[in-house]
């Protein structure tokens, strides 16, 4: 807390005035789609600073926590991250892409249905 | 293949009071950036595949006919389980970066506060009114899931919902409006001196300025002009200030006022009025009356102009009407859907600006393009956070 006694990371996280969206229709998928997303955005965190260590030891040899806080990429290592991070966020959404697949594919038969149909055929 | 990303947090210009970013706050807006782009980019077309593989063919089967308006769309939609879960991953998305820019500014609001004051105290450039009340259209529900809103106050003079505002565009658009996130102000400057190369407007008004990002570089294009920003927030308007001071522009005042009532400005009294993304803010009633307010103090001759995203004319597709109005049920835009249904040019009409006086000008965002990224558009496009506007406008007649 700092000196006016603000609790900053329960205000961080304090709600938005206005009733929020049922869009699962379902409480607990709800809140552990809210747990999912942000540990997801965590892990994209870590991987990035690890990421900046690596950059670092790789160029200097050794480190300070201060050179990883004020660390810029340069124009090819922020294309490199970026890149990075684009493909972790389409790794864990695969779910969502490939739903998005079966959309547009021909209606499909189960694997039940194929079964029998490999059988007697 | 060279893939579309967008760049880094740390390419975001730090002016002087600024909020400063952790190595890993800055890498979570990077997330941030790179999960909306996946959201409205890769994946966004599948809203589209739904309706048109099976929300709409359910429709028909059930009704016997197409949906009428983007509110059947909507119900329809609403039903569909691959929409729903990605507008909970949009919703999420959306918390996801107010809590960050609210902890990137409140863990360190003491700091801050110091520097905006610094920039505020003994400046009779910032104009503050306390007794002014939030119009009720801005008190309704924290706009865009932003925490108390633009006037919200952590304790008495607080500046933080103009910080926290400011560090968090980065991660909504991936990084489209520019360094300093002026690229709506930039294409403003750019549009008018191809509109008018030479004029010189004595005074200029912004309404609804929130924290001046897009009226500073209008200010500085136009260093001899009289310049004057007004919001309802105090809260903005502090850390506004102290930007605009810290930027350089210093012939730009912020008063603290409602559009709705600006009768200590008399008749014709500025040569520019002003809106950019404010209409959409407004509640049905209040924005005829602060059209009719701008058109009295725009003086003959004078231009008014209104950035927005596009409005829901009678050519534009019910789907494409449904997807833009997103933010209106589950972002907490509650005048969106009905502000883009309005026909402007009526309102503008009504306020005295016949319709051959006014105009349509497409406005694309003007930022540094060897950094920052063009908004993507058609099936692509982040709908209500696209850097590329409509500009709705008129010039009065002179007396």
């Amino acid at each position: 807390m700092n000196d006016e006694g603000i609790d900053w990371i329960t205000r961080a996280g304090t709600r938005a005035k206005g009733k929020r969206p049922d869009t699962l229709n379902d409480y607990n998928a709800e809140r552990t789609l809210s747990i999912v997303m942000a540990l997801a955005g965590e892990i994209a965190v870590v991987k990035e600073r690890l990421d900046t260590v690596e950059r670092l030891l790789e160029t200097k040899g050794s480190l300070t926590r201060a050179d990883i806080e004020t660390y810029a990429p340069d124009r090819d290592a922020a294309y490199e991250r970026a890149l990075m991070t684009k493909e972790y966020v389409a790794r864990i959404m695969r779910g969502m892409q490939q739903e998005m697949e079966a959309m547009e594919a021909a209606p499909e038969p189960s694997l039940d249905e194929l079964n029998i149909r490999m059988r007697d055929s | 293949m060279k893939q579309d990303v967008p760049p880094p947090y740390t390419a975001v210009a730090r002016h002087a009071v600024f909020p400063t970013p952790g190595h890993d706050e800055a890498a979570r807006y990077n997330f941030l950036a790179a999960l909306n782009k996946y959201l409205s980019g890769s994946i966004g077309a599948g809203n589209k595949i739904a309706y048109d593989t099976r929300v709409l063919p359910a429709f028909r089967a059930e009704y016997g006919r197409d949906p009428v308006d983007r509110f059947e769309i909507r119900d329809a939609m609403n039903a569909d389980p691959w929409h729903r879960y990605w507008s909970a991953l949009k919703r999420n998305s959306m918390e996801m970066r107010q809590q960050n820019g609210r902890a990137i500014t409140l863990r360190q609001i003491d700091e801050l506060s110091a520097k905006v004051r610094q920039f505020n105290e003994g400046r009779d450039t910032l104009e503050l009114d306390p007794a002014l009340p939030q119009p009720h259209y801005m008190d309704v529900a924290d706009i865009h899931c932003m925490p108390g809103s633009y006037h919200g106050e952590e304790r008495p003079g607080d500046m933080s919902a103009g910080a926290n505002y400011d560090s968090g565009f980065f991660a909504t658009t991936a990084g489209a409006l520019g360094a300093l996130t002026d690229g709506g102000g930039q294409a403003l400057v750019e549009w008018i001196r191809k509109e008018r190369p030479g004029w010189k407007p004595r005074r200029i008004l912004d309404l609804g300025c929130t924290i001046g990002h897009n009226i500073v570089p209008i200010a500085l294009a136009f260093p001899d002009s009289e310049v004057v920003a007004i919001d309802t927030g105090a809260a903005v308007l502090r850390y506004g200030h102290a930007r605009a001071q810290a930027l350089g522009a210093t012939n730009l005042r912020f008063v603290q006022m409602d559009a709705e009532d600006m009768s200590r400005f008399p008749d014709g009294h500025f040569d520019w009025v002003q809106t950019t993304m404010f209409l959409h803010e407004l509640s049905g009633k209040s924005l005829p009356r602060i059209i009719d307010e701008a058109a009295r103090v725009l003086a003959p001759g004078g231009l008014m102009l209104h950035l927005e995203q596009p409005q829901y004319s009678a050519d534009m597709p019910l789907y494409e009407q449904f997807i833009r109005d997103w933010d209106a049920f589950n972002n907490n835009e509650p005048s969106w859907s009905a502000m883009h249904a309005l026909d402007l040019k009526q309102v503008m009409a009504e306020a005295g600006f016949p319709p051959e006086s006014q105009f349509t000008a497409r406005v694309l965002a003007v930022v540094d393009r060897d950094i920052f990224p063009q908004s993507p558009d058609g099936a692509a496009e982040d709908h209500g956070r696209a850097a590329a506007w409509n500009g709705y406008g008129a010039w009065k007649a002179d007396a």
